[in-house]
């Protein structure tokens, strides 16, 4: 499993491939925690390579977004999510706590 | 029927989560529903390593597939602590982010996946879970 995080003026693209379960999230954890204590919370998250995520995985985001969207500096948003794993985030209920792009140019470009 | 014993550590989970993707592939599930029996899976046993066994990487995991007419049951059992489904509270996700707490989804996300969900406890056998997921109408050839 990789995770790359690239720099634009005014975002970050975090782009994972893999699975992310109890066992690979904290490596998710330790790079968007990296990103907001330097500063960085505008966050764009590429699901493109991700084929899975677990309650765990979510957490993650979800506790990153609560830091993010802290006295409105910024937020994390999701692009390129697969179906499946979209339709069973909506069916649980957490997809309401994300905005959720297409594709990356239109993610990049919402902020 | 096919049964596999997995040792009860997170790095077990996609190797859990392969066996049981390929035996609902097997029964014929649609791609969304194959993922759902993911899930529902790899919460289940995240459970069980986290909070049956404690992390402590000692016991183990038995997980058996049983494609069926329409179905697949999943049995997953372990000896761990008891576990009481009941005693979990519900996660409430039409609360504001700030106030969301990260806790108790896992079991929430099993019975949203999976068309049955039953825990057992027995003090000579440990924790049996059994969930079913059963194809839809139009699923049928």
């Amino acid at each position: 499993m990789d995770i790359s995080t690239t720099q634009y003026k005014r975002c970050d693209v975090v782009k994972m491939n893999g699975r992310v379960d109890s066992n690979t999230a904290p490596m998710l954890e330790e790079v968007l925690t990296s990103l907001t204590q330097n500063g960085r919370y505008k966050i764009v998250f590429d699901m493109t390579d991700v084929d899975f995520i677990s309650s765990k995985g979510w957490w993650v985001l979800i506790e990153t977004q609560k830091v993010c969207r802290r006295y409105n500096r910024g937020e994390v948003v999701l692009a390129c999510i697969q179906d499946r794993i979209r339709d069973s985030l909506n069916l649980v209920g957490m997809g309401s706590y994300f905005k959720i792009f297409n594709d990356v140019t239109s993610a990049v470009a919402s902020f | 029927m096919v049964t596999v014993i997995f040792p009860g550590r997170l790095e077990s989970l996609a190797d859990i989560r392969d066996f049981v993707v390929q035996a609902a592939k097997r029964a014929g599930f649609d791609e969304k529903d194959v993922y759902a029996v993911e899930l529902a899976v790899d919460e289940a046993c995240t459970n069980i390593i986290e909070h049956a066994y404690g992390n402590q990487e000692s016991g183990e995991i038995e997980c058996t597939c049983d494609v069926r007419e329409g179905e697949i049951v999943i049995v997953l059992r372990d000896h761990g602590k008891p576990f009481d489904p009941d005693k979990i509270p519900e996660p409430n996700f039409s609360v504001g982010l700030a106030e969301l707490k990260p806790r108790g989804a896992g079991l929430f996300i099993m019975k949203k996946m999976m068309d049955e969900v039953k825990f057992t406890f027995d003090s000579k056998k440990g924790n049996t879970l059994r969930m079913v997921k059963r194809k839809k109408p139009e699923d049928y050839p």
